[in-house]
């Protein structure tokens, strides 16, 4: 087995700058009632916030310089997908400027595609990926939808992040010889999508039917290895964003423990919930640490592939832990619609299935570790 | 990170090892050679075993050392002295003690031992009963202390005892060196349910200490106890351990040797394999993160987390092995051992329990994070103000 990396984890002025910027901007634009608001509305989002967030260089930052984004590393990226963690964070953010700006970096070959990424930095257009199509089939062998070789796409895909609001669907096609990449839209012939009620509803999901579709095929041959680390960037990223939730799930149970009382005392006083208060430090810092490192080592690739399920199945469990025990920490009132400690118990059970539960990356970490 | 330092450090290094050659030197003079240049603990000012440098070049030096073939095993064969005991010298003791006790420390010429728990104290360490009465030059001591490891090969140990039963508990205690080999110190093996006596109990009968061993003022041996306190818990969860190493790699050794692949127990490995993972990432950043080498109430989370992994991947192993986990090779012989050792997974099982008990419970290393980490009110304390003597005990 393969020694593990030194890798530092100090906080660099940049990073420090990226981390105020967000967390000031969402805590102004991103408050919970505006949360709630988008959670209620037909699509969950809309163009007008979309525009802003293009404004602010978010929707660019993984997106090469050459194509008018930032070029910025996984590293920054997960900073700010901490921050949006935090927040609880609508929209198809992570869809499009995560998941399928990675997918094209990882499966494009030589400028092409560049005027896609040129459109999602911008955010002219929104993308997602639609890669899956039973409950668990995470595993790239599983994948059914079928193309052939003059790029038409038949199949039927579910769990598509936010799909109903994309401009550009990147469907994950059998090619006969591996998983090829092909780019879709949602006006062309014979695409139907229909969004799904999401247990999570500021991060939505749909259906959808692809029937003889004529697609652009991104890369060539077998992309099934680079289709693989798209996703693996994906699960680091989204850790990031689970420790921001989770964090955030904490310093309201930490918070409330304190000024609430009973028995004359505040409940934090009491070892019952000092306690588990206690125990969500734990499991956040370890989150923390397993994230911090997946992003940090996405050069190295034998690294990379115990960091990153390591980060996804840590961070997942953290978190819908902290995010469950911080309704019981807050007793009655944590158990209504009003509180917001439900959005965060939502967001933490879905993120944990996204791209494979904690048990598929134990999965992939014993294939990595030989194990 | 100073390079001008960096190079001082590299240079006395390679001084030490040209002048004191590891193959051809006894241990016991290399480690004096290392003490005499300040590479002991670099972070100790120059004359006391130190360069009065960051506490982060001693890992630099230490595999220095390692790469030239000399060891610093030292380090565990003392391990309460060169761990605690020189970060309470150093906190608090005089010149004339560091003289005195720092060097033979560090060559393990004398062994150290602490003496804090006793049989009515424990996890309310202060709350301790042993008493010092002042005699001239002299203090006289009474008591039992309890679960004191290398007793019984030690020469010097760290005792903490009430002075003043009429102040509150944590104003009326004094920290003192006692010779282990004064007469009225009886030291007896304590066997534990592994059938072995790491640990003793020391009784004090008319010991008499002299003043020039007090460390710090009298009444002030609970500021001291917490020092050596907060060094022991970054000694055991602190450490940065090797990727697949420890605990989980017994865990690890026995899944391959069992050809297994069943695929509950792979799971459950790797949760402990991601779990142990991310407690190891959390030590590297946790000590990349600490300041000027201070230890704080962070180093908390380290002892906890260790001490359940430790137990749940114990347990876990033993599982792997099915009935042969029945079997326990050692047998209960009542022995006792003289270093620190590895042990089987079925021995491991049964020692590990005292992993969240030894160094501070689990649930007081739970309180210390949620009181002093998270800012969590603490319980109210119905002995804080009263004098020690008025406390009820049982």
């Amino acid at each position: 087995m393969a020694e593990a990396p030194t890798v530092s984890y100090a906080p660099t002025e940049e990073l420090d700058l990226i981390r105020s910027t967000a967390r000031q901007y969402l805590d102004d634009q991103f408050d919970s009632e505006t949360v709630r608001e988008f959670m209620m509305s037909d699509d969950g989002f809309d163009r007008s916030a979309w525009k802003e967030l293009a404004g602010m260089g978010w929707l660019g930052l993984l997106v090469g310089e050459a194509h008018g984004g930032a070029g910025l590393s996984p590293t920054e990226m997960g900073v700010l997908m901490e921050e949006m963690g935090r927040s609880v964070m609508p929209g198809p953010f992570f869809a499009s400027a995560v998941l399928a700006t990675c997918l094209i970096n990882e499966v494009a070959e030589d400028g092409e595609a560049a005027d896609l990424l040129e459109s999602l930095a911008s955010g002219e257009i929104i993308g997602t990926v639609a890669a899956y199509e039973t409950p668990r089939g995470w595993n790239l062998d599983d994948v059914a939808t079928a193309a052939t070789g003059d790029a038409r796409v038949s199949g039927k895909k579910r769990y598509v992040l936010d799909a109903h609001m994309a401009d550009l669907i990147l469907v994950l096609a059998d090619t006969g010889g591996g998983v090829g990449l092909y780019a879709v839209s949602p006006g062309d012939r014979g695409v139907t999508v229909e969004q799904v009620p999401a247990l999570d509803p500021t991060r939505r999901i749909g259906k959808v039917r692809l029937d003889n579709v004529s697609a652009r095929r991104i890369g060539s041959g077998d992309s099934t290895d680079a289709i693989e680390r798209a996703i693996a960037l994906g699960s680091a990223l989204l850790a990031n964003e689970q420790v921001g939730g989770c964090a955030a799930a904490m310093e309201m149970s930490v918070d409330y423990a304190k000024t609430r009382y009973q028995f004359g005392r505040p409940i934090g006083s009491y070892q019952s919930i000092k306690h588990r208060c206690a125990n969500m430090l734990l499991k956040l810092e370890h989150a923390k640490s397993a994230a911090y490192h997946a992003v940090r080592v996405t050069d190295d690739e034998i690294e990379f592939s115990i960091a990153a399920p390591l980060a996804a199945s840590v961070a997942s469990e953290a978190y819908t832990w902290v995010a469950g025990e911080n309704i019981q920490v807050h007793g009655g009132i944590g158990f209504t619609w009003e509180h917001d400690a439900h959005l965060y118990l939502k967001r933490a059970k879905a993120s944990s299935l996204t791209l494979g539960s904690p048990q598929f990356q134990r999965h992939l970490l014993g294939e990595a570790l030989e194990i | 990170m100073s390079q001008a330092d960096e190079a001082r450090v590299d240079a006395l290094v390679d001084e030490l090892i040209s002048e004191h050659p590891p193959q051809g030197t006894d241990n016991v003079e290399f480690w004096g050679a290392q003490y005499d240049k300040g590479l002991a603990w670099v972070w100790h000012p120059e004359g006391f075993g130190g360069l009065g440098l960051a506490r982060k070049y001693q890992r630099r030096i230490n595999s220095a050392i390692e790469n030239a073939g000399g060891t610093t095993e030292n380090r565990y064969l003392n391990l309460l002295g060169i761990a605690m005991g020189a970060g309470v010298l150093d906190a608090h003791a005089t010149d004339e003690q560091k003289t005195r006790w720092l060097r033979p420390m560090f060559t393990t010429e004398e062994i150290w031992c602490q003496l804090f728990s006793e049989p009515g104290a424990g996890s309310d360490v202060a709350g301790l009963s042993s008493r010092a009465v002042r005699d001239g030059d002299e203090w006289v001591v009474n008591g039992q202390k309890v679960w004191t490891t290398l007793a019984h090969i030690s020469k010097w140990g760290m005792v903490v005892t009430r002075t003043d039963a009429e102040a509150p508990k944590h104003h009326g205690l004094t920290y003192f060196i006692v010779d282990m080999e004064a007469e009225g110190v009886d030291v007896r093996p304590l066997y534990q349910i592994t059938g072995e006596a790491e640990f003793n109990e020391v009784f004090f009968n008319d010991v008499r200490i002299p003043d020039a061993n007090r460390i710090d003022a009298v009444g002030a041996g609970w500021r001291v106890a917490l020092t050596t306190l907060m060094n022991e818990r970054v000694a055991i969860g602190g450490n940065t351990v090797p990727r697949s190493s420890g605990q989980i790699g017994q865990a690890l050794e026995v899944w391959k040797s069992s050809n297994s692949n069943d695929a509950v127990l792979r799971d459950q490995l790797l949760h402990l394999w991601a779990e142990t993972e991310a407690a190891r990432l959390t030590a590297n950043r946790a000590n990349e993160m600490a300041s000027a080498g201070i230890p704080g109430p962070e180093g908390s989370t380290g002892k906890l987390a260790w001490a359940n992994l430790n137990k749940e991947i114990a347990a876990f192993t033993v599982d792997m092995m099915g009935l042969e986990g029945t079997t326990y090779p050692d047998g209960y012989e009542l022995t006792r051992p003289e270093s620190f050792e590895r042990h089987g997974p079925q021995k491991s099982f049964l020692r590990t329990r005292a992993n969240s008990i030894e160094g501070g419970t689990s649930e007081i290393m739970l309180n210390i994070l949620g009181e002093r980490v998270l800012g969590l009110p603490g319980e109210p304390r119905v002995d804080k103000d009263l004098p020690w003597s008025e406390v009820p005990r049982g």
